[in-house]
């Protein structure tokens, strides 16, 4: 579904992720780890075709279309989706409204329909007469960018640290909403959507069943593999001492 | 003051230039114009107007309107209410109406303000006297249009707007040009009383023109638990506007709130604030406004809020968006305090659109310019609180088109 090759992007002229490899077949859900500043959000943001994030080098191909020239709205329209982990604020720009753009509806209402998708994410009829991340909390946040990919729906989607701030109460609930979005409750051979999902701490991933993960360091993928073995290294090891055990080779 | 004390003011003010805006050369334009016979209905005005009606806002059929107030050029062409508890006439009539109506001229306003209040005076042409009577709770609005049709033309108006004890007044004003009219000078001076526990909103349209001239002149005296809410819209382009409307609230515990939604296009001149004069105890005020400037247009938008009792509380906000190198946008917020307990404060940020902000709506899947498009409507999108659910619903669908046609 995704295809990433030798993806070299620069952001304000510093190079911050070099020949990179990476692919995402239909079903699939990966996880990046990584240490703060390797690269994670700039590859998210790249994929998604910021134009701050300037690929001087490679190629992104989404369900058979080559989309590294393609502005942000074409890849979406494409079925790409992004919960970001810092959103900046919009003044007078509710979240219902947000919900009902990223639904790709004109209309303005704030009707039932997106109040039974809030509900889901315990957001309630207030919240989502909020201006858009104006005062969110952290967890806030979460919720508000989870509710937009629900009403998204999109085949892949990318989470930026879905899991920081949020607390124990609504954490398991964000976690079930994953993974439907990513088709995660039905059959592997059922599965249509794809994920990726960046996380620091890995907490999310009590609650969520991903396939694959990376380890990202210094703009490149430094290894990969089962989720649950990165995962143990990563958690027991660190970033480093997990590259080395994957051979260090790269990907 | 008797009328020839109120006269001598005024010749003396003839030539006095007012504190801000560019000096207009009065005499440009003429009081000389042709006078237009009553309507039956608002329905038998001229069809070709009836565009420049609705984009100020007026509803030319009167539906949903507890009255109707339309003055073409210098002429009163109709006036009628609907509801018991309203009054609403030119100034005029009620002047020959009521003797007591005197205590209320220029009693909110100096008539030697500047030489547009002088001018007002020394050669008015009516405007209108809505009244709600004591208990009277109207929620349908009133509306009043000062409609130009007339090239030249020099329209003067003096409204009175008394509210009185325990009373509820809705208004919209539209103030329209026909898009036929190159130049014209509207003077008008607007006097609001808020009684003991009334309250008045006021919403206006401007949809002038970009040859028109405009000085309007308003203040607001506002008694014990008095309310007063004004909205005011502008989006299309004029040449010239400078207006400083003032609250005064003398009553305890008086509430003033303004809100502002300016859109500055083209070669627009706007110089526009609102002031709060807290002079009773516990009394409140809030002074809210949004500026977008464009193409060439200069915009200075001022609050001021003059704390003189206890436990008064001020606060402005002003807000501007510049879309264009040419623009230029002055936000002048003034705060003055004359004793210790009391709280005022005030914010103000001029910037540009976030680049972020456009590529997050991008991520949601619109284009730039429905992103860019979107960021506007927000910014411009003041809750209007205060205004009953109809009315708000109405003003929300007056700004909406508004907006649509400047984008």
């Amino acid at each position: 579904m995704l295809e990433i090759k030798d993806l070299t992007v620069e952001v304000e002229g510093k190079e911050i992720i070099r020949d990179l490899n990476l692919n995402i077949e239909r079903g699939a859900v990966h996880v990046l780890f990584g240490p703060n500043g390797c690269g994670k959000t700039t590859l998210l943001m790249a994929i998604l075709g910021f134009p701050n994030y300037k690929v001087k080098k490679g190629s992104i191909t989404f369900r058979g279309v080559d989309i590294t020239d393609l502005p942000t709205n074409e890849r979406v329209k494409l079925g790409m989706g992004m919960s970001f982990q810092h959103p900046p604020e919009i003044r007078g720009v509710k979240l219902g409204d947000m919900v009902n753009i990223a639904r790709g509806r004109k209309e303005e209402k704030i009707d039932e329909d997106v109040i039974e998708l809030g509900k889901r994410l315990n957001i309630s009829v207030d919240f989502l007469n909020r201006d858009v991340n104006l005062g969110f909390s952290g967890g806030e946040v979460k919720r508000s960018e989870i509710l937009q990919m629900l009403a998204q729906s999109p085949e892949f989607i990318m989470l930026d640290e879905p899991d920081s701030g949020v607390d124990v109460e609504n954490i398991e609930l964000i976690g079930d909403i994953i993974n439907e979005l990513m088709d995660r409750n039905k059959m592997p051979s059922k599965r249509e959507r794809a994920g990726l999902i960046i996380t620091h701490l890995g907490f999310i991933l009590r609650y969520i069943n991903a396939d694959r993960a990376h380890v990202m360091l210094d703009g490149r993928i430094a290894c990969t593999g089962m989720l649950d073995e990165v995962t143990k290294h990563v958690m027991e090891e660190g970033f480093e001492r997990c590259v080395e055990l994957c051979g260090g080779k790269g990907v | 003051m008797s009328k020839k004390e109120i006269i001598e003011q005024a010749e003396h003010a003839k030539t006095k230039k007012a504190a801000l805006g560019e000096d207009v050369d009065i005499e440009k334009y003429t009081t000389g114009t042709k006078n237009y016979d009553a309507l039956n209905s608002l329905d038998e005005f001229p069809e070709e107007y009836k565009q420049s009606l609705l984009d100020a806002g007026i509803e030319p059929s009167g539906k949903e309107r507890a009255g109707s107030f339309l003055q073409r050029d210098r002429s009163v062409v109709f006036s009628k209410v609907k509801y018991k508890g309203l009054e609403l006439m030119s100034t005029t009539d009620a002047m020959a109406k009521y003797d007591w109506l005197e205590d209320y001229l220029w009693k909110a306003i100096p008539v030697d303000m500047d030489k547009y209040t002088a001018n007002v005076e020394l050669d008015q042409s009516h405007g209108y006297f809505i009244r709600s009577e004591a208990g009277s709770k109207v929620t349908m609005p009133v509306q009043a249009c000062l409609f130009i049709t007339s090239d030249k033309v020099r329209q003067n108006v003096h409204n009175i707007i008394i509210a009185e004890e325990n009373s509820e007044l809705h208004i919209i004003t539209g103030c329209s040009v026909y898009h036929a009219v190159n130049s014209a000078l509207h003077l008008g001076i607007s006097e609001f009383y808020v009684k003991k526990g009334a309250k008045i909103t006021f919403t206006m349209i401007h949809n002038w023109g970009g040859g028109i001239e405009v000085r309007p002149r308003s203040a607001m005296v506002i008694e014990d638990d008095g309310v007063f809410i004004s909205n005011y819209i502008l989006m299309t382009p004029v040449k010239s506007l400078q207006m400083y409307p003032t609250a005064y609230c003398v009553g305890r515990n008086a509430r003033a709130t303004f809100q502002s939604i300016v859109y500055a296009s083209g070669d627009t001149k706007i110089d526009l604030g609102s002031r709060a004069v807290l002079q009773g105890e516990g009394s409140r005020s809030e002074i809210i406004s949004r500026v977008i400037a464009t193409d060439n247009a200069k915009v200075v938008a001022r609050g001021d809020v003059i704390g003189e009792a206890e436990n008064v509380k001020g606060h402005i906000e002003c807000r501007g968006l510049m879309l264009s190198d040419n623009a230029e946008v002055d936000s002048i917020p003034e705060l003055k305090a004359t004793l210790k307990e009391l709280d005022l404060s005030h914010e103000a940020a001029v910037g540009k659109i976030a680049e972020e902000e456009i590529q997050y709506l991008m991520a949601r899947g619109l284009s730039e310019e429905e992103a860019t498009s979107v960021i506007i409507r927000g910014f411009l999108n003041v809750d209007i609180t205060g205004l009953p659910d109809a009315l708000a619903k109405e003003t929300k669908k007056m700004f909406d088109m508004s907006l649509e046609k400047v984008m």
